[in-house]
């Protein structure tokens, strides 16, 4: 398949991994921040092939699995309510809230509908007039433009049977707070392809010089995610401490100003809990005042909703990349995809879920390259 | 129900332009649904004395005996439909024993209001593929329920078949040492199912694989005889789940090789945007074998003269090691455990 194979091609996977080999003198850990970067690495056993020195640490870039439990809930109770259509992507309906999944709320009765796109809404919304159809509104600043285009459209369309609950996170502030944490490890990240696609860099320099910690932009298949790391390993071992853009044929300096456009036209920046790690400030959107008829939230006039995450879970430690999906106790045994404890287990492209999915629990982790 | 007192609708079958709940009614209008539509569909010797069971003639020999019910949205789709899959499915649920497929039973659960013409093309469709697999559908029953208590229609068939002398073929027979054949390109029927059912055309000309395979099944099995040791359709999980299955079935290490597994361009694309592995995709027409190595060339060469094994192709072996797991060998020279979905796939976010 043309534009992806010739980025999964075996001899240049190996001269990569042999180039990193030879660069590399001392141990590195370097975090992918993105899950679908986590997710690429356990299916295609990236990490078998890089040498003992390089750690790869998972990061919390998945916008399923740091969704905040009390956010799931809040979804629940909306989908619960006759006369609601609610709408997802397809992944988070079987992210565990406290009691259960979408799928068990829609087997209770409730119109749950997975969509490929926000826009997909409006048509529904448009199709059932008697009808309050709300959209999950998830995601990283990849997916916040379409999010925001769903919400301006269904204002020009004069839609008022939509709502939206947002719940949208940002992908610097979590990596300023990965490094401010006292117990960080991490020494180099491989930055977020996609939402730098529309975003771009920018606002990631000020973060490498600041803490002294290169960024490479880095995309998302084998061979992306092997030069990634080279320049990364590069980088720490020259002691510099760059943005560098290793996914150059999607990402340029400024990104996609349009569709920033868009975000700031309809979002504002405002504080998010992450499932998992807990408050960071300024690390999400949330719909401005403009456009505040079309948050649920507001539409659904619904009681104080506090949930606490169980307390066995590790996921926080794992998205911080302090410890291994498998360093707890529970991983594979009491939690799985089937029933999670926690933000790592419960997305495909969560750390936890993906070791587990590509067989990790099976094993007595002789694991990669002879790593403990 | 009396047959001489029957509170049903005196219009003859084919003046009804929908099913309606006295065609399950036991009554005439049952009788005249099958009278007019089901028996010149099947029509054979055991059906038509209309008995509550069919009485076969059959060799003395072993007798594989199988059930599937088939649900799918939408009941048409490029390739087949949902009379076709129920066909095919029982008959290669038998042929994966080695059985020739000798008899089916046909029965089907129809929601109240389903279109006539519908279940005219179904039961036509399972009539020509029934032809084409050399099977009778011997006996039946139809069930009509109230509108919104099914999906339109459910189909649930059994099938029996013999099994010849010295076949031993299970999926706990994989030995160390044995090549893994697949018969053709994985996940067109399930990413062909999908897009028609989420209305997202990836304009291609894909359709399902639904095919049977005992012919397929016969060639194999004259070219490598007790050395064809395991035999599976993947259908519902897709590939990875029966390799999963078979080496726990057989105690046996299975290792693959991610390069080596065919996928048509269009099933990659579809599962690269929605964040899916081709692997655990539905495929309604092609088997994976284990064949004794000594055999194996001989089997491929046989399993290629057969219209449904054209494109067929080694992807792996069983070895001794890590028994009761597949190992996959990555595309770029890494390696992961394929280990088995615990529901159905989802689209991810990105």
């Amino acid at each position: 398949m043309k534009y992806v194979d010739e980025y999964r091609d075996r001899k240049m996977a190996e001269k990569l991994a042999a180039e990193i080999r030879r660069t590399v003198t001392k141990p590195w850990a370097i975090m992918e921040v993105c899950g679908g970067q986590t997710h690429s690495i356990v299916k295609y056993g990236i990490d078998y092939l890089l040498p003992t020195e390089v750690e790869l640490v998972h990061g919390p870039g998945c916008p399923v699995c740091v969704t905040p439990l009390q956010m799931i809930d809040r979804a629940h109770a909306i989908a619960r309510q006759p006369h609601v259509i609610f709408c997802s992507f397809g992944d988070m309906l079987r992210v565990p809230g406290s009691t259960g999944d979408l799928f068990q709320v829609k087997a209770a009765g409730a119109d749950v509908r997975i969509v490929y796109s926000p826009l997909d809404c409006l048509k529904i919304a448009a199709a059932n007039p008697s009808k309050q159809v709300v959209f999950f509104a998830i995601g990283f600043e990849t997916t916040a433009p379409a999010n925001a285009m769903a919400v301006w459209q269904a204002r020009q369309q004069g839609i008022r049977n939509f709502s939206v609950l947002v719940s949208h996170v940002l992908v610097p502030p979590a990596i300023a707070g990965i490094l401010d944490s006292p117990d960080n490890r991490v020494q180099a990240f491989l930055g977020p392809g996609h939402v730098c696609a529309v975003m771009g860099y920018r606002e990631y320099e000020p973060i490498a010089a600041r803490y002294s910690t290169p960024i490479v932009i880095t995309g998302f298949e084998p061979l992306d995610l092997l030069e990634g790391t080279l320049m990364a390993v590069r980088q720490l071992e020259q002691r510099r401490a760059e943005v560098e853009n290793q996914y150059g044929r999607a990402v340029n300096p400024d990104g996609n100003t349009d569709a920033q456009r868009m975000i700031r036209r309809v979002f504002e920046v405002c504080d998010r809990g992450w499932r998992g790690i807990g408050l960071i400030p300024l690390s999400g959107y949330r719909l401005n005042d403009e456009f505040g008829d079309y948050d649920a939230e507001r539409v659904f006039d619904l009681a104080p909703i506090n949930s606490p995450e169980p307390s066995a879970c590790i996921s926080g430690q794992v998205l911080k990349g302090l410890k291994k999906p498998h360093d707890c106790p529970a991983f594979g045994k009491e939690c799985t995809p089937q029933s999670p404890f926690g933000a790592t287990m419960v997305s495909a492209e969560g750390a936890c879920a993906a070791y587990y999915n590509y067989g990790r629990h099976l094993v007595a982790l002789s694991s990669p390259a002879g790593r403990s | 129900m009396s047959a001489s007192f029957t509170l049903s609708c005196p219009l003859p079958v084919t003046q009804h332009r929908t099913i309606v709940l006295g065609h399950g009614s036991g009554g005439r209008l049952t009788a005249q649904l099958v009278r007019e539509l089901f028996l010149p569909a099947f029509d054979n010797p055991a059906l038509r004395k209309l008995d509550d069971q069919a009485v076969l003639e059959i060799a003395p020999g072993r007798i594989a005996l199988t059930t599937d019910s088939y649900v799918v949205t939408p009941l048409f789709f490029p390739g087949g439909d949902i009379g076709r899959l129920a066909v095919n499915g029982t008959v290669n649920d038998l042929a994966m024993s080695g059985a020739r497929p000798l008899s089916l039973t046909a029965a089907f659960i129809i929601e109240e209001g389903l279109p006539l013409e519908d279940l005219q093309r179904v039961v036509q469709s399972m009539s020509q593929a029934a032809a084409e697999a050399g099977v009778a559908i011997v006996t039946g029953d139809t069930k009509v329920v109230n509108r919104g208590c099914a999906d339109k229609l459910f189909v649930t068939t059994a099938g029996i078949g013999l099994v010849p002398d010295g076949v031993s073929i299970s999926a706990s027979n994989a030995q160390a040492g044995d090549a893994v054949i697949v018969s053709g390109p994985i996940g067109d029927h399930g990413i062909t199912i999908w897009s028609c059912r989420e209305g997202i055309d990836f304009a291609s000309g894909l359709k399902s694989d639904t095919a049977p395979l005992h012919a397929l099944v016969a060639a194999m099995i004259s070219a490598g005889g007790a050395d064809v040791h395991v035999l599976r359709d993947p259908t519902r999980g897709g590939l990875g789940t029966s390799l999963c299955e078979i080496a726990v079935s057989s105690a046996a290490g299975i290792e693959l090789e991610a390069q080596a597994v065919p996928v048509r361009d269009e099933v990659k694309a579809a599962c690269e945007i929605l964040g899916m592995d081709p692997l655990f995709v539905a495929n309604e027409g092609w088997l994976v074998a284990m064949v004794a190595e000594r055999s194996a060339a001989a089997v491929l060469a046989a399993m290629r003269e057969v219209p449904e094994g054209r494109e067929a192709c080694r992807i792996g072996r069983v070895v001794s090691d890590h028994a009761g797991m597949v190992l996959v060998k990555t595309e770029v020279g890494g390696s992961r455990i394929l280990d088995v979905p615990f529901a159905e796939q989802l689209p991810r976010i990105c």
